[in-house]
């Protein structure tokens, strides 16, 4: 009952609120929507800029697949106050994941294997945190570690321009830009660590080089 | 709706609009089918697009002038985003690009409350003056020119240049004050901008050979522009008298100014695309690119047609003295 409420909420936050904003007040320029998942599981691997990052990836999916997409977010951040951990936990379905790594008991990337093998689509933003806007970070580790757990699951990176000049770290004030989103080519888990690092780098710089952006600084 | 009270030349020109998309669907799909060793792709995405065009801006202009007023609004702010996001920025002008952007909703106003005085002064004196105070609070120095320069150049083109267009819907006749000429006025303006734009694309293709501005639009040529003014002078001359209270001398005069000034709006974006060197301003209208390669004629025919129908008739507007 309260699942299906969540739900409920999820979809109209989407359906009514997310989708038109975005196609109003920022607007979108996906190229290859097509190689997105069509069904889970899957991974998508996406560059970190804003708050906006992980409903943005959302909303390019279809309503009826949205409580199947698990955004990977930072424990720490979004359990602050009760009202903040029920809108991520509950309504946007984060997969929390604790970067301190305060219990041992629990190893931190559990939740992301298991909803995994519950057949969803999992969003993780490898650079670990927003960092500098519209700048590419360096990819952290965990994800090969995922990608090893789950050697048949494949590997989307995604690359995203304009969230970081809409609303960047620390802002509230949100000033409109269109948005672009690249979808790459799948990869998987091919027995090598660094290899695996090296092709999702490699992958992700080449999507960023796909069009040359204005300036920023 | 007011579809009841649109004139019945309006109506006919509409319908006449729509058997031309109609005419070129049927062009585009049979060559498709009979040569299919051309690609036609993006041909046939261009006027799947002039459909969606044409649908939504039929529909802003017959459902109510406050619809239209709403239309043109939002058109400004795509093109307005488009500019931004298409230009270089600074982080730190994140402020000064939100006072822009409401800039639009208040030149609307302006129009909506039919006040000439303030809709004709705002963006080139008040925003010009209010933006470099928000950009000095800000305190960034370093790129201070070029910024400010390009944001209210961008203000002027899509907001202040286009919005003369809207200002056309509300114009009221001193002697005919019951009278609605501003859904007239507006088709002829849109429809011969567009027109412009594939006659001398078209003479260009056919017949072109010397460059008018080959550093700036190498696709253009001499052939191209002279044989668009000329088509779409006349085709303004014919259409001019039945659709607007233009007379058939002043629709001669406005075909001129709109296929001169459409040609010299469409240069300025593409000297712009240059500079930036993108292909497209964005990829909003598929087959055509973005909003701005779209409207980047009437960036200029909007506030010329504008001022020639402003001075060649009296006109009633908020605070001009009638009535009082």
């Amino acid at each position: 009952m309260i699942k299906n409420v969540n739900n409920l909420c999820r979809l109209l936050f989407f359906a009514l609120f997310m989708r038109p904003f975005m196609l109003i007040m920022l607007g979108l320029n996906v190229r290859n929507r097509e190689r997105l998942p069509e069904a889970g599981p899957a991974i998508l691997v996406a560059n970190h800029n804003s708050h906006l990052d992980a409903i943005t990836l959302m909303s390019l999916f279809p309503l009826r697949m949205l409580q199947k997409i698990r955004p990977v977010a930072a424990q720490d951040y979004f359990f602050r106050n009760p009202l903040l951990k029920w809108f991520a936990l509950r309504v946007i379905g984060i997969l929390p994941i604790d970067r301190e790594m305060k219990s041992k008991r629990k190893h931190p990337l559990s939740g992301i294997n298991a909803a995994l093998k519950r057949g969803e689509i999992v969003i993780i933003f490898p650079e670990g945190s927003r960092g500098c806007p519209e700048q590419l970070g360096k990819f952290k580790a965990g994800i090969a570690h995922i990608a090893k757990d789950n050697p048949e699951v494949p590997v989307n990176p995604v690359f995203m321009h304009g969230l970081g000049k809409a609303l960047p770290k620390g802002e509230a004030l949100l000033v409109p830009f269109f948005l672009d989103i690249f979808v790459g080519d799948n990869l998987r888990w091919e027995g090598n660590r660094n290899r695996f690092m090296e092709t999702l780098t490699a992958r992700m710089t080449g999507l960023a080089a796909e069009a040359e952006f204005p300036p920023w600084d | 709706m007011n579809f009841a009270i649109l004139s019945p030349e309006v109506r006919w020109f509409l319908i006449s609009i729509g058997a031309i998309l109609v005419l070129a669907t049927v062009i585009v799909q049979a060559l498709i089918r009979l040569k299919p060793g051309i690609d036609l792709g993006s041909l046939a995405q261009r006027v799947n697009s002039w459909w969606v065009m044409t649908g939504v801006f039929t529909f802003a202009m017959v459902l109510s002038r406050n619809i239209s007023l709403g239309f043109f609004a939002f058109i400004s702010f795509l093109a307005l985003k488009e500019f931004l996001s298409l230009i270089p920025t600074r982080r730190a002008d994140r402020r000064v690009l939100f006072w822009a952007y409401l800039a639009i909703p208040l030149q609307f106003l302006w129009i909506y409350l039919e006040w000439y005085g303030l809709f004709i002064i705002f963006i080139p004196v008040y925003m010009f003056l209010l933006l470099p105070l928000r950009m000095v609070m800000i305190g960034q120095t370093q790129g201070y020119i070029r910024a400010i320069g390009t944001i209210h150049w961008g203000l002027m083109l899509t907001v202040f240049c286009l919005s003369h267009t809207a200002f056309l819907l509300i114009l009221h006749r001193v002697d005919a004050p019951a009278e609605v000429p501003g859904v007239g006025l507006v088709l002829f303006l849109v429809v011969m901008t567009q027109f412009n734009d594939v006659c001398q694309f078209l003479w260009g293709k056919s017949l072109g050979r010397s460059k008018i501005l080959p550093k700036v639009s190498p696709g253009k040529t001499w052939t191209g522009f002279l044989g668009g003014v000329v088509t779409t002078t006349l085709a303004a001359w014919q259409v001019g008298p039945f659709l607007t209270i233009l007379d058939a001398g002043q629709s001669l005069l406005a075909g001129l100014i709109i296929s001169i000034g459409g040609f010299i709006g469409d240069v300025n974006l593409s000297a712009l695309k240059r500079d930036l060197q993108v292909k497209d301003s964005g990829s909003l209208l598929p087959g055509h690119g973005g909003i701005l390669d779209r409207i980047d004629s009437l960036t200029y025919t909007s506030p010329l047609f504008f001022h020639f129908v402003y001075w060649s008739f009296h006109w009633h507007t908020f605070g001009t003295g009638f009535g009082k």
